[in-house]
């Protein structure tokens, strides 16, 4: 039972890190300017390098499939994403505001799985700790920059801002037996995360003068973790896996 | 003459108003800062190249994944490349060492007291 809700928990973080890899590096060749093209791709890599460890502790402990197989080969409604990291990169500030909320959901995520009682989860929590500070000092540093910047710049970011934060309520959309993953100590719940998260992003908004949404009348977008899905995921499974699917038993 | 470009890049640039003069906008055009880099702790900074940034904390971001990435890297700095203070390089004659002073050479006297060393422990 328990290891069910351990799987179900791994994968629904590993799916967040592979779909927004996937998509972030659509911004590959068409950065704003040539350092941070370099710079969000290289991220967006390292999302993959998290998806790709989170499939292998499912393949090695919890009897998953082969990596590959199961990022390549799934059907839609088996991906457990949530509805923010399958939306299109739209415009960099978009783009961006998604980055850095995201980001800084994992850095509560990854940072209360230290603590985990299931140790591949604390290994790996402990390995990505500081991939994951410079991600989001990446992320604050051109928040609080275009914010700073005024105008336009500012008018867009609040825009951004209004526009992902339903979405990104999202990512805390409960799984189905939180309860037992708290009391086991596997980690603290969604409720606990978002909480952490909503102290974590305030404390940039605040210094970037944006006006984050009230939490108390915000309707985050749920239906992700159930496998139910926006329009936009299943084109980008389809570019994603599609030399893959050529042959599926190819040794790469 | 429209040339919209898919880079953002291209389009600042406005090549299509060729009459019209051009004016820089306050924070369009950014600094370019110095990069050292520090490869363990303790170690001497040493300069590997530069990155363009708005602003110094941007310098960093931008830095640590130009150059912090690949070799081993525990620290880095930058400098506005305009804050740095060089000689022309046309007074490069300056540096030119006479011939006749070769005995001011710091080295020279390191190896000759390896060399004695030797000598000394050679001797019966």
């Amino acid at each position: 039972m328990m290891k069910n809700a351990i799987a179900e928990l791994i994968t629904k973080m590993a799916d967040d890190e592979l779909i927004l890899g996937h998509r972030n590096s659509e911004w590959t060749g068409l950065g704003p300017v040539m350092e941070e093209d370099i710079a969000f791709s290289s991220m967006a890599q390292d999302k993959i390098g998290h998806a790709w460890a989170l499939y292998r502790i499912l393949q090695e402990q919890l009897d998953g499939e082969d990596p590959d197989q199961f990022a390549f080969m799934r059907a839609e409604q088996d991906f457990k994403c949530c509805h923010l990291v399958e939306m299109p990169i739209g415009t960099y500030d978009f783009s961006l505001m998604r980055h850095f909320l995201f980001d800084h959901a994992e850095a509560v995520r990854y940072d209360s799985l230290q603590q985990s009682s299931f140790e591949p989860l604390q290994q790996l929590s402990r390995k990505l700790k500081g991939e994951l500070k410079y991600h989001t000092l990446h992320a604050d540093a051109w928040i609080l920059q275009l914010c700073k910047a005024g105008g336009e710049s500012y008018e867009r970011m609040q825009a951004a801002l209004d526009q992902c934060f339903p979405l990104a309520a999202g990512i805390f959309e409960p799984g189905n037996d939180e309860q037992g993953l708290i009391n086991a100590g596997i980690y603290p719940g969604e409720q606990a995360l978002y909480q952490r998260w909503l102290d974590a992003v305030n404390t940039v908004l605040v210094k970037a003068s944006l006006n984050m949404p009230d939490p108390a009348t915000l309707i985050p977008q749920y239906g992700g973790r159930k496998g139910n899905h926006t329009p936009h995921l299943q084109p980008l499974l389809q570019e994603m896996g599609e030399v893959f699917r050529l042959d599926p038993t190819a040794r790469w | 003459m429209n040339n919209q470009s898919f880079d953002p890049r291209v389009n600042r640039l406005k090549l299509g108003n060729a009459d019209e003069p051009i004016k820089v906008e306050e924070g369009e055009n950014w600094n370019s800062y110095e990069v050292f880099h520090q490869e363990k702790r303790g170690a001497h900074h040493e300069h590997v190249g530069c990155v363009h940034a708005p602003d110094p904390q941007m310098a960093l971001v931008f830095a640590k994944e130009q150059f912090g990435r690949r070799k081993k890297c525990v620290n880095l700095w930058v400098v506005r490349s305009a804050d740095i203070l060089a000689f022309d390089a046309e007074d490069e004659d300056m540096f030119a060492n006479n011939q006749e002073k070769t005995y001011r050479d710091a080295s020279g006297f390191k190896v000759m007291e390896k060399i004695n060393k030797v000598k000394g422990s050679k001797a019966p």
